[in-house]
């Protein structure tokens, strides 16, 4: 981080200039619920609330042991702790992704892309069935892949930042189809049979048997808390420095931020890799718990997936992010081994199409996603002002 | 890379591009058009063209008509054409017009931020896809051999069919149709002054919501027609024909210039043909991979499409 950020006065300066007087009465009067309380408490009681609340996460495998509200909170067709950690990636990927679309506001259709190229390095690197033949162990492997990750950010970013929104939205949506057609139709990528056996993350108890094993989700489900909990701090930090006060003056309005010495490209580029980065993260995460990927598992559906819990949940907000990215996760597996009361099927089947009318209802009464930064809920209470009386 | 099967086969690959091509710049009109008014991505495009795909399907069933029925009497094929054709295009026409009452409407009356349209648009699309995939039981639909393709004339090795000629009349002629719409009519200049600057086109009288309707309505429309050629080319359809043909058709758009009505033709067009030349030169499964690289390129030189976007100066 630069030093301008340890030394910045208030956490959540904007751009310079850009506070009124009449924002910041606004912020005070917004200062209601629960928010206004918690920002009202001194550092202690917040940084101890917040250490409760990743006790309480860390907790979260044996709420189906609280008499009456647990057993209607876990999942019933896939074992609690295996749904627990797919929540963890989702919502790893939804913090990534949220960095580059509610950050920066760049649009990305394809952010799945780095999550196959996260994964697919680390099978390469690690699994028997690669070509390289190098088996290396897990650890060993996951560098390589969020480098690989990343840089594919890069290369990808470069020379793609230049195009406006809804460009770059079509161009990330390609991305993701190429790596994807490529995972399928070359022999290095093994198409659908896919890479088996990759290794799990390592590590033994005192009596010899593997921390990470098949049968128990719980551990993998753990190390995702650990990850995301260190995602959301270097996240938070990004956001309060220099970079982050740059991603919110390229959001609102490039041109603006341009002719105020932000260098937009570069900044584009910091959210592009680091969201890369991220999303590569979920990627060596999931190829580390299921031992087992092909390319039928980075369909186009999952970006899209991703996108709408971040938007759904908040964007431009890690609160929102997290809450949508489990959402996205939690609600279709919610679904899995409830039988319909008309036709007696799995309701696992209609996940899907219950999920899309969920997030219609979500956003049609709350645009501004379930948790929104509050700046964005002031915008949006600004816009809704300014709603033209013609129709 | 087999560049001699590509110099080989030039003729037929690019008949077969032009009427994929012809389907494809259909579809992309109902992008073009939503974006050119609304700057907004209709996500919920593709299933618009889903359910016409089935629509015709269905009218054709209620003739006793499936994948395995004879090909009936000349006069009976035309018939049923026109009977699949009205289905389509109601059934479409009223989808899109839904999409936009349910999934955009609400969210304008609240003047939402962009992002918060797409991402409803993305739970209509899979609300509706995934509808149709759990009633169909995700199995793909075979059509009726209504039409035998049969050639009609060869130029060398190039055997034009009958359905390839079908395909490419009906979209020139409703693509004509739809230019002179929007740039001779009354309603179609409403469109191309809210496309210009809305607010201006409000105070002037034009109705914005009744335009943002039609505009839903025309796309809807294409699409509809789109999805009977679809069907009747490709033989078969599936809950997801209309994504996986939808991200094509948004590509034509953009390749074209999103918003711009011509573009649409042209991006259709020229990713048809692009998509028939790169698969014969690297084979089949790196058709959409070559499209999509042409796309990056052409942007990265012309970063607002072939043509431009302008669905309001189209004829200023």
């Amino acid at each position: 981080m630069t030093t301008e950020a340890t030394s910045s006065p208030a956490p959540q300066t904007p751009v310079p200039g850009a506070v009124s007087a009449r924002e910041k009465k606004n912020r005070r009067q917004d200062s209601g619920g629960v928010r206004g309380w918690f920002g009202r408490q001194n550092p202690w009681v917040r940084a101890g609330l917040m250490v409760l609340f990743a006790v309480l996460a860390f907790l979260l495998p044996y709420v189906g042991e609280i008499p009456l509200i647990g057993p209607q909170i876990v999942t019933q067709g896939i074992d609690w702790p295996s749904a627990l950690f797919n929540m963890s990636y989702y919502v790893l990927l939804a913090l990534g992704l949220n960095v580059v679309v509610g950050f920066a506001g760049l649009l990305d259709l394809g952010y799945v892309g780095f999550f196959a190229v996260g994964a697919y390095t680390v099978a390469l690197l690690s699994s028997p069935d690669s070509v390289l033949r190098t088996e290396w162990g897990w650890t060993a492997a996951v560098p390589i892949g969020l480098a690989v990750a990343m840089l594919s950010g890069l290369v990808l970013g470069y020379p793609t930042l230049r195009l406006r929104g809804d460009y770059l939205a079509i161009v990330t949506l390609g991305f993701a189809e190429i790596i994807r057609i490529v995972a399928t139709s070359t022999e290095t990528l093994r198409g659908d049979r896919g890479f088996s056996d990759i290794p799990h993350p390592p590590g033994e108890f005192a009596d010899g048997k593997p921390i990470f094993g098949v049968a128990d989700a719980v551990p993998y489900y753990w190390l995702g808390l650990a990850v995301i909990i260190l995602v959301i701090l270097g996240v938070r930090n990004l956001d309060n420095s220099r970079v982050g006060r740059s991603w919110l003056a390229i959001r609102e309005d490039q041109e603006a931020a341009e002719i105020m010495g932000v260098r937009t490209i570069k900044y584009k580029l910091w959210a592009f890799a680091i969201g890369a980065f991220i999303g590569g993260l979920g990627g060596v995460m999931f190829a580390g718990q299921q031992g087992f990927m092909n390319s039928q598992t980075f369909v186009l559906q999952f970006s899209i997936l991703v996108l709408a819990g971040v938007v759904m949940g908040g964007s431009g907000n890690i609160a929102g992010a997290i809450l949508g990215g489990a959402l996205i996760s939690y609600i279709p597996d919610r679904l899995r081994g409830i039988q319909d009361p008309i036709w007696h099927t799995d309701l696992f089947g209609f996940r899907f199409a219950i999920f899309g009318a969920v997030i219609i209802v979500i956003m049609i009464f709350r645009p501004q996603g379930l948790i929104p930064s509050r700046r964005r809920a002031m915008e949006l209470k600004d816009r809704e002002k300014e709603v033209a009386p013609i129709e | 890379m087999n560049f001699s099967g590509l110099i080989q086969d030039f003729g037929p690959l690019t008949i077969t591009g032009l009427a994929q091509g012809a389907i494809i710049a259909l579809f992309a009109l109902g992008y073009t058009l939503v974006y050119g008014v609304l700057r907004l991505i209709n996500f919920a495009h593709s299933e618009v063209f889903l359910l016409g795909s089935y629509a015709c399907l269905i009218v054709w069933g209620f003739f006793g008509l499936d994948q395995n029925s004879a090909t009936p009497s000349t006069l009976s094929v035309i018939g049923l054409l026109l009977l699949g054709l009205v289905a389509a295009i109601v059934i479409s026409g009223i989808t899109a017009l839904g999409v936009e009452l349910v999934a955009y409407r609400p969210l304008r009356k609240r003047n939402a931020p962009p992002l918060a349209f797409l991402i409803t648009a993305i739970g209509a699309s899979l609300f509706i896809s995934e509808t149709v995939g759990v009633m169909t039981q995700r199995n793909i639909k075979g059509v009726p051999p209504l039409i035998q393709p049969r050639d009609v004339f060869v130029i060398g090795n190039m055997h034009v069919t009958n359905l390839q000629i079908l395909i490419i009349v009906l979209a020139l002629m409703s693509m004509f149709l739809l230019d002179r719409f929007i740039n001779r009519s009354r309603l179609g200049r409403g469109i191309r002054a809210v496309a210009q600057n809305p607010d201006s086109a409000a105070l002037m009288g034009v109705n914005k919501g009744r335009v943002i309707s039609l505009v839903f309505l025309l796309g809807g429309l294409m699409a509809g027609i789109a999805a009977v050629m679809y069907d009747l080319k490709i033989g078969v359809t599936r809950f997801d024909a209309g994504f996986l043909l939808g991200i094509e058709a948004f590509t034509a758009a953009v390749l074209g210039g999103i918003g711009n009505l011509r573009g649409a033709l042209l991006g259709g067009l020229l990713l048809g043909l692009l998509q028939n030349y790169a698969a014969s030169l690297f084979g089949t499964e790196w058709l959409h991979a070559a499209s999509f690289v042409l796309l990056v390129l052409i942007l990265l030189v012309r970063p607002t499409g072939l043509l431009g976007e302008s669905l309001g100066r189209a004829r200023a």
